[in-house]
């Protein structure tokens, strides 16, 4: 026989995070089914963190990828978002896109939007990663984390001479609040099939690629040992340049969304948008693109439940409080992690 | 040969006694110097004003510098001790507190006034104390994790203070309706230092504060050398080296740790209570994220862990901060027909100097030899080159 202690501890780090994730839905259902008789307020606040969520998950993905590949936290990368989502925002002022603009002109202007910002934020990140991570590969661990601080700050600087300090307003361009249909009692919007539209196919391409390409398997192969990725005839810098641009497409796309989806653009938004999108990485399991996903979801209901009962100047310390108990209790987060220390 | 060999090898004997007494000498003219200094200046003058700035950043960079440079452990949310110490200062040093009437050391003026008030000497150890404490309270869930996590928990930390600061006019925590810090309109008038023997500092003339501002450092820089040499500073730099063998060599992690991060934070909380004093106002504005890596920079340029380059880094970046970005550069763009704001730059700079400084010159500006060959080891040239080479 164990003692008891042990088997709690156990329990405990199996199922603590499920649990405390679940405490605050649960607790509103019960509170919602008392005063209104149905769940259809959760269920809303539900579907508007799925949809809020897709964003943090797409921005999570490419935290992981980087984290899975060179183990650094690149820090920079909120700012890349919101820069992916400056371009997003200026193009569409360049394309003269405004909401009466027909159908067939939005979709075309969207989608080179879209093609744009993912490439300018690709290759945005691959620069950085050549200037600032790359010549300090060997060094100590915290030496890249500090240059990825200064470039956060730098990219916060170029947002904040390009469109000033305000929050700019975009066009309502897909009318993202306009109800498309109600399904139980909840309300799903444009704003939400947009989300949903674009990030599970970007993401279900992102993993085919890593399964299955030659790049894709360098990059896992790189992953877990280096040294012997190397030896076996791997580009290993090309491969990393891959992995990072391959994360700075997936933000410019986010950036995009986000812009189309909050109809609001401000150079400060990646910072916040970065530590709840690395949250959300950490809480799905770092280097897992899966996690990564999932905890982007969760975040963001976490987000909206919070937004819509605690008072949304409360949501940033609420989120950071689970990212704290996250790396503390449970630092391998709900799939588990995929780093070269984890094995 | 081995790598500690190789450390070893670069590890060079201390240096001879005749530089010894050069370097104190050195020290002694320079602290002189600086003592004499506002005598050249108008007692009320803005340069005068930004020294004493400057001089109070020395003592949060030196703060940092346990944590970061001796310990090794990267504390992004500094900004968390400042704000308590400053927060200490208005609660125990104004009339924000009307209904309670405490009066402890202090001069008629204050007498007079409601509210509570305690001399700034009594005020230093209580917010000094109160960071220690929460130091160790917000390192003690870091012990355990790898230094990259650790960074990312201290800044969600300073994060959590901050937002607690900005939200907290109305209830702590969203419960009640108690009013602990006023939020972005922050309290103010604060109250100004007021020291025995002396008359009460005023705006208007800056030397005291100067002065006060000098004495306080010195201490630091004192304490801080001290610490270096002793059997816990070794142990710091120990860890920060390498923390399997430092345990093995029979160093309590947990408790040097712990240590490193109350000392820090009790020198942000003393800073705290004098930028409160000095400034006039604390309010949530002040405790941004930015503030952490402005501190950050400061060692970063200076040197991690080396007490004298943190000493010039620190004077270095505030003197660009308040002078030469706002009053020098700010004529630049101008002058070759540009149109912008050179201040909204501030940021971006401070961010380009981590970038510039980790790549080129990762040992800081004076740098500190035992952090500069463990700093060096890997780039060019170090064991792990050695295997790629194979392929060829």
């Amino acid at each position: 026989m164990r003692p008891r202690g042990e088997a709690v501890r156990e329990f405990i780090s199996k199922f603590g995070l499920v649990v405390l994730l679940l405490i605050l839905p649960v607790a509103y259902g019960i509170q919602d089914l008392q005063t209104d008789g149905d769940l259809s307020r959760l269920a809303t606040n539900l579907k508007d963190g799925l949809s809020n969520g897709a964003i943090w998950a797409l921005i999570a993905v490419g935290y992981t990828l980087v984290y899975g590949i060179i183990e650094l936290i690149n820090f920079a990368h909120g700012d890349l978002f919101m820069i992916g989502s400056f371009v997003a925002f200026g193009l569409m002022g360049t394309l003269g896109l405004t909401v009466t603009t027909g159908a067939g002109g939005l979709l075309v202007g969207l989608l080179l939007i879209l093609v744009i910002a993912m490439v300018a934020c690709g290759s945005l990140n691959t620069m950085i990663e050549r200037v600032a991570y790359r010549p300090l590969r060997n060094a100590p661990r915290l030496a890249p984390l500090i240059t990825a601080v200064g470039f956060s700050f730098i990219l916060q600087n170029v947002g904040l001479l390009w469109l000033g300090g305000s929050h700019q307003s975009v066009p309502n361009l897909i009318d993202s609040q306009k109800v498309l249909v109600t399904v139980l009692g909840v309300p799903i919007s444009n704003g939400d099939v947009l989300a949903v539209a674009v990030t599970v196919p970007l993401v279900a391409l992102l993993v085919s690629f890593i399964n299955r390409s030659r790049i894709g398997r360098a990059m896992r192969a790189t992953a877990q040992d280096p040294v012997a990725a190397r030896l076996m005839g791997i580009n290993v810098d090309t491969t990393i340049s891959f992995t990072f641009l391959a994360g700075g497409l997936t933000a410019g796309a986010a950036g995009l969304i986000y812009a189309l989806y909050q109809t609001d653009v401000w150079f400060f938004a990646g910072f916040t948008a970065g530590l709840i999108s690395f949250t959300a990485a950490v809480m799905g399991g770092i280097g897992n693109l899966k996690g990564a996903v999932l905890g982007g979801l969760i975040i963001g209901c976490i987000q909206q439940i919070s937004d819509n009962r605690i008072g949304t100047e409360w949501t940033p310390a609420i989120v950071f409080a689970f990212l704290v108990l996250i790396l503390v209790f449970r630092p391998q987060g709900l799939l588990g992690e995929q780093t070269r220390e984890a094995g | 040969m081995t790598a500690l060999a190789t450390r070893m090898r670069r590890v060079k004997p201390p240096a001879a006694l005749g530089g010894k007494a050069g370097s104190l000498l050195l020290a002694a003219g320079l602290i002189l110097f600086a003592a004499i200094l506002p005598f050249f200046y108008d007692s009320g003058s803005a340069f005068l004003e930004d020294s004493t700035t400057a001089l109070i950043y020395v003592v949060f960079a030196l703060g940092l510098n346990i944590v970061v440079g001796f310990a090794g452990l990267l504390d992004l949310g500094y900004v968390a001790f400042f704000a308590i110490g400053a927060y200490t200062m208005g609660w125990l040093g104004s009339s924000f507190f009307t209904s309670r009437d405490i009066h402890v050391g202090v001069g008629e003026f204050l007498q007079a006034q409601p509210g509570i008030h305690l001399n700034w000497l009594l005020i230093l150890p209580c917010a000094a104390a109160t960071a220690a404490l929460l130091g160790a309270l917000l390192g003690f869930p870091t012990l355990r994790l790898r230094g990259d996590y650790i960074a990312i928990v201290t800044l969600a930390f300073g994060e959590i203070i901050h937002r607690i600061a900005v939200n907290s006019d109305e209830g702590v925590f969203g419960i009640g309706t108690f009013n602990l810090t006023n939020g972005r309109s922050g309290i103010t008038p604060i109250d100004k230092i007021d020291l025995p023997f002396v008359e009460r500092f005023s705006t208007l003339n800056i030397r005291p504060w100067y002065w006060t501002a000098l004495a306080l450092a010195l201490v630091v820089v004192f304490i801080n050398i001290r610490l270096r040499d002793s059997r816990l500073g070794r142990a710091w730099i120990a860890i920060r080296e390498d923390e399997v063998a430092a345990v093995s060599m029979g160093i309590p992690t947990v408790r040097v740790k712990l240590l490193a991060y109350s000392l820090g934070a009790a020198f942000g909380g003393m800073a705290g209570t004098f930028i409160g004093s000095f400034v006039n106002t604390v309010n949530a504005d002040q405790f941004e994220f930015s503030f952490s890596i402005f501190v950050l920079a400061m060692i970063i340029l200076g040197g991690l862990g080396s007490v004298w380059g943190v000493v010039v880094g620190a004077v270095a970046l505030s003197f660009i901060n308040t002078r030469l970005i706002p009053d020098v550069l700010n004529e630049v763009p101008s002058k070759v027909g540009l149109d912008f704001d050179l201040t909204q730059l501030g940021f971006g700079i401070f961010g380009f100097l981590l970038v510039i400084m980790m790549v080129l010159r990762p040992q800081g500006l004076i740098p500190e030899r035992r952090h500069k060959a463990e700093l060096t080891e890997g780039i060019g040239g170090g064991e792990h080159e050695t295997t790629v080479e194979v392929r060829s």
